[in-house]
């Protein structure tokens, strides 16, 4: 099905199902133990063995041997595969470093050995055992080092965020020069590991030449190609399958080592091999978002009108990496004629930064959300007052392109009313509860919809169930339920006659689970599947498929009634679609927009921060499943909470790793940190998306979070940070006298 | 630099010796459990209950509870998010007490009773903790999920047997359920979905059935 005009009135519209705060369909397994994960499957093929990655101990530089005679020998070993056996693989979709194979070491923790053995402690005692003779070179670590050097590259971050190197409109120098009030910042962002809590994990069997993977992953067909290429083998000889996925947050949006080593320890051992990359290796041996030096510069006039902004981000990466897309937001998010984006990338050779939940606008509204608390500031202007002022219903690049549809102010006025916004101190430092130095802050979110092909096949049982397969995976998203509830309302059916099989590669290709885009296209998708099964089933029972009405288990036209199921007593009815995207989206700027609030404590003593309160106010298109998306969106704002507090990938600049790689040195929010959270999405629909009417929020959450809380701890405190985390060693010198 | 010629050391030189020179050891700092002076795993018997039922096994004496759970008995229930004490996904009650199964090894566990996500509840037969989950939204991706739902339930048990935590003000009063001793006790139990809102609420509204 194309989707190249607006959606009209479909049954998705009855919103019988859909758009109901429903419980996941899958909760009964997942609560109960019994949803499998990668390495979970004892049951997917007998005999396997266990294999254990090693990584490099350098960050640059060759191997010249490696010692494996006491691995070898080592009680229970199968085998033993080493990079210096291995020609270098070629890489993946969006790999930057290459996953292995060859003596050239590219970054720390890079996989140089896998070791196969009949248990885990002797795979894992036998890896310890190899001797690795390294040659190390010179490289380069440390970004605010490298910063200067830096090149100006275009940038997709290949999650729905891009930039050109530099984008002009107007004259931001001339128009900059001549504002009355201006602003001149520069903030900076760390380095961030996604921290999932299901460590990448394969299972791998070879069957002759097909290979079988049953791993964690978000993105099932680009990483069936991915493994194909890497391997050199074809296609259509790989099945991936992954129907539970223990989070990703865009670090599994691509094949990473332990999907690889597990196919060629499995091919070493002539036997299937499961392993899990062990939580010290993640942080370097897989991706990160990328730590970015950002400066931002705001011209005004003295009514809040913003005539020039100008944004700029420079972030590393290895060769063939990217950089972090953080200015791509500024495009878009405010009026302002004269304007002004650029990027920089330098070369680092710490490990590959990638895509982490909204590359691009997360590190981008970190600091671009400062830069309009303090602007509002200096204008004397709320700074709610000051984003509402400087609202845009078109693309301000190009004026002829309107948002299909933008109510952020909406969010913001709703935000600030529910939140109690009136009760703000405008001075920072004023407001004291006991030991606390309490403030208000508030930020905009801002991300794009994103569409993207997505297919799916639908069956009709002569019980009269719908089963749902498409290879679509359920990373936390809640996948298993909308889906089902597209099918339900699609074919007049309740929740429980539909069965959703997801995940695995031998399904129709789905968009998959990224860039906030899964839950739209994939709904859609099912959709376009349903239309036409309705159209088979309306065929075999004899009625005008326009005509006919599904509900209750039943077809209807006129005062005829069938049940839906007599469509299927002579065998099953099977329909498979794509939908597909016409020129929509080059038309009319989709995106999806919040007003987030957050109240903190300061301790007056200490600089101890705490979380006191939190608000999102959401416009992002039909909710699907309003309790899902809520815990999408609350999940997003524990990360922000987190990007402002505490996330820190700590750079050793002269070894060059990350240091802090696991979960007690990365600290990541905990129970103790977050406080109640309230959401509210407005009631919106946007036809120009797909016939679902809906967007994405899942990144949206997370956009601009972090900033409401920095913008709260300035109001707090009057101590502005523009360094994230903002750990309380940056405030404690400065907290304000007289507590 | 160690060669091959080294063979006639053992292994613990070996290991020290390769740390101290251009040889690395490639996986610093992770677990260095060793199997015995023959260099065959040492093996040892244990006898426990899980979800009533008894096993014995002999098992590898460096295989923690957690991999016994997962890899012999094959209760997948009980999640692996670390191995280290870190995250908390693999919390079961043994003895009434919740532990972190990949801090204990098997061997140790002898004559334990240990409760898993498995002994709680089944899909059609929930235990009102996982019923309250669902019910909340408690959850995304499920994989810290039976570690969350083992610790809350044993965290309850703490409040009422009057164990005091670091935010329990008044250490002579019965230590109430609040939110606040809730989200303090359960800060061993990460949830990078970031449930933690949600999941409270299923606390809280189990505590409130119980009166
Ligand atoms: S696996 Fe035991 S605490 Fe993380
Ligand atoms: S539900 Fe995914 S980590 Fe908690």
């Amino acid at each position: 099905m194309k989707f190249d005009t607006p959606a009209g009135t479909s049954p998705i519209d009855q919103l019988k199902v859909i758009g109901r705060p429903t419980d996941r369909i899958d909760g009964k397994y997942k609560t109960t133990g019994t949803a499998p994960y990668a390495y979970e499957r004892h049951d997917a093929v007998p005999n396997q063995a266990y294999g254990f990655v090693l990584g490099s101990a350098i960050a640059k530089g060759r191997i010249d041997a490696m010692h494996l005679s006491d691995a070898r020998s080592a009680p229970g070993v199968l085998a033993i595969v080493t990079t210096l056996d291995t020609p270098r693989l070629g890489r993946g979709r969006m790999n930057a470093a290459y996953l292995f194979g060859g003596p050239v070491i590219q970054h720390y923790h890079q996989a140089i050995a896998v070791v196969v053995a009949e248990t885990f402690e002797q795979a894992r005692a036998a890896a310890h055992l190899i001797r690795v003779d390294y040659r190390q070179e010179p490289g380069k670590y440390d970004l605010e080092a490298e910063a200067p050097h830096a090149e100006p590259v275009a940038s997709d971050s290949g999650e729905g965020s891009g930039a050109p190197h530099e984008a002009r409109i107007g004259n931001f120098e001339e128009a900059f020069a001549a504002a009355p009030v201006k602003l001149d910042e520069s903030y900076t962002t760390s380095d961030e590991s996604h921290a999932m809590m299901e460590p990448h994990a394969t299972i791998a069997a070879w069957n002759g030449d097909k290979l079988t993977l049953w791993t964690s992953n978000q993105m099932i067909a680009w990483g069936k190609g991915s493994i194909a290429k890497i391997l050199g083998i074809p296609a259509e000889n790989v099945r991936l399958d992954a129907p539970y996925v223990g989070g990703g947050f865009g670090g599994k949006l691509f094949i990473r080592a332990d999907a690889v080593l597990a196919a060629l320890g499995a091919k070493a051992a002539g036997r299937p091999v499961k392993l899990a990359l062990t939580r010290p290796l993640i942080a370097n041996n897989t991706t990160h978002r990328p730590a970015t030096i950002q400066r931002i510069r705001i011209g005004a006039n003295p009514d809040g009108t913003i005539t020039a902004i100008a944004h700029e981000s420079t972030s590393g990466n290895l060769a063939d990496g990217k950089p972090e897309t953080a200015v791509d937001q500024t495009r878009l998010l405010y009026a302002g004629a004269n304007r002004l984006t650029a990027l920089r990338l330098a070369h680092l050779d710490l490990p590959e930064g990638n895509a982490m939940r909204a590359p691009g606008e997360a590190p981008g509204l970190l600091a671009l959300e400062i830069a309009m608390d303090e602007m509002a500031e200096k204008l004397g202007i709320d700074p709610v007052q000051f984003r509402i002022i400087n609202d845009t219903q078109v693309d301000p690049e190009k004026p002829e392109r309107r948002f299909s549809h933008r109510d952020l102010v909406g969010c913001l006025r709703h935000g600030a009313e529910r939140f109690g916004w009136d009760r703000r101190q405008q001075q920072p430092g004023h407001v004291r509860d006991g030991r606390w130095l309490v403030g208000y802050g508030m930020a905009v979110g801002f991300r794009n919809n994103l569409l993207t092909k997505s297919a799916a096949r639908v069956r009709l049982d002569g019980r009269g169930m719908v089963t749902v397969e498409t290879d679509m995976t359920d990373i936390g998203t809640g996948s298993y339920t909308i889906l089902a509830q597209t099918a339900a309302e699609m074919m007049g059916v309740p929740l429980e006659m539909v069965n959703v099989r997801l995940g695995d590669s031998a399904f129709p290709a789905s968009a998959g689970s990224g860039g906030q885009w899964g839950a739209n296209n994939s709904t859609a998708g099912v959709y376009a599947a349903c239309v036409k099964l309705r159209e088979a089933v309306a065929a075999k029972l004899g009625f005008n498929s326009a005509e006919a009405v599904f509900a209750d288990n039943e077809v209807r036209s006129g005062n005829r009634s069938v049940p839906l199921a007599a469509a299927a007593s002579g065998g099953e009815l099977v329909a498979e679609d794509m939908i597909e995207y016409g020129d929509l989206a080059k038309k009319q700027q989709q995106s999806t927009f919040a007003g987030h609030f957050a109240e903190v404590g300061v301790d007056a003593a200490t600089a101890e921060i705490r979380v006191r309160r939190m608000l999102a106010v959401c416009a992002a298109g039909r909710i699907l499943n309003p309790k899902s998306a809520r815990s999408q969106v609350i999940g997003a704002m524990t990360m922000g909470v987190g990007a402002a507090l505490m996330e820190k990938l700590a750079v050793d600049t002269k070894r060059g790793f990350f240091v802090n790689h696991d979960l007690a040195g990365y600290e990541v929010p905990v129970h103790a940190d977050i406080p109640h959270q309230d959401v509210v999405f407005l009631d919106e629909v946007d036809p120009m998306s797909s016939p679902m009417k809906a967007k994405g929020v899942a990144e949206l959450g997370i956009c601009g979070v972090g900033a409401a809380v920095a913008n709260a701890v300035y109001n707090a405190t009057g101590i502005r940070v523009r360094d994230y985390p903002l750990t309380l060693d940056k405030l404690i010198e400065r907290l304000p006298e007289a507590v | 630099m160690v060669g091959s010629d080294d063979l006639n050391l053992n292994r613990r030189d070996l290991m020290v010796g390769a740390g101290a020179c251009a040889a690395m050891p490639a996986m610093p700092g992770t677990a260095k459990a060793q199997p015995g002076p023959d260099g065959n795993p040492v093996e040892f018997q244990v006898s426990l209950t899980v979800n009533g039922k008894s096993h014995t096994r002999n098992v590898d004496t460096r295989t923690t509870l957690l991999d016994l759970l997962r890899e012999n008995l094959h209760l997948t229930g009980t999640k692996k998010g670390c191995d280290h004490g870190q995250c908390g996904a693999c919390t079961v009650i043994v003895d009434g007490r919740r532990i972190n199964s990949c801090l204990t090894l098997a061997v140790m566990q002898e004559g334990s009773s240990v409760t898993t996500i498995e002994g709680l509840g089944q899909p059609d037969n929930l235990h009102p903790m996982q019923a309250a989950f669902i019910k909340h939204d408690g959850y995304q991706c499920g994989y810290c999920t039976p570690g969350q739902i083992c610790s809350s339930v044993a965290m309850l048990e703490e409040i009422k047997a009057g164990i005091p935590s670091h935010v329990t003000a008044d250490l002579l009063a019965p230590v109430q359920p609040t939110e606040t001793e809730m989200r303090e006790r359960m800060s061993g139990n990460i949830c990078r979905c970031g449930a933690y809102s949600n999941i409270v609420e299923a606390i809280t509204e189990v505590v409130e059935r119980q009166g």
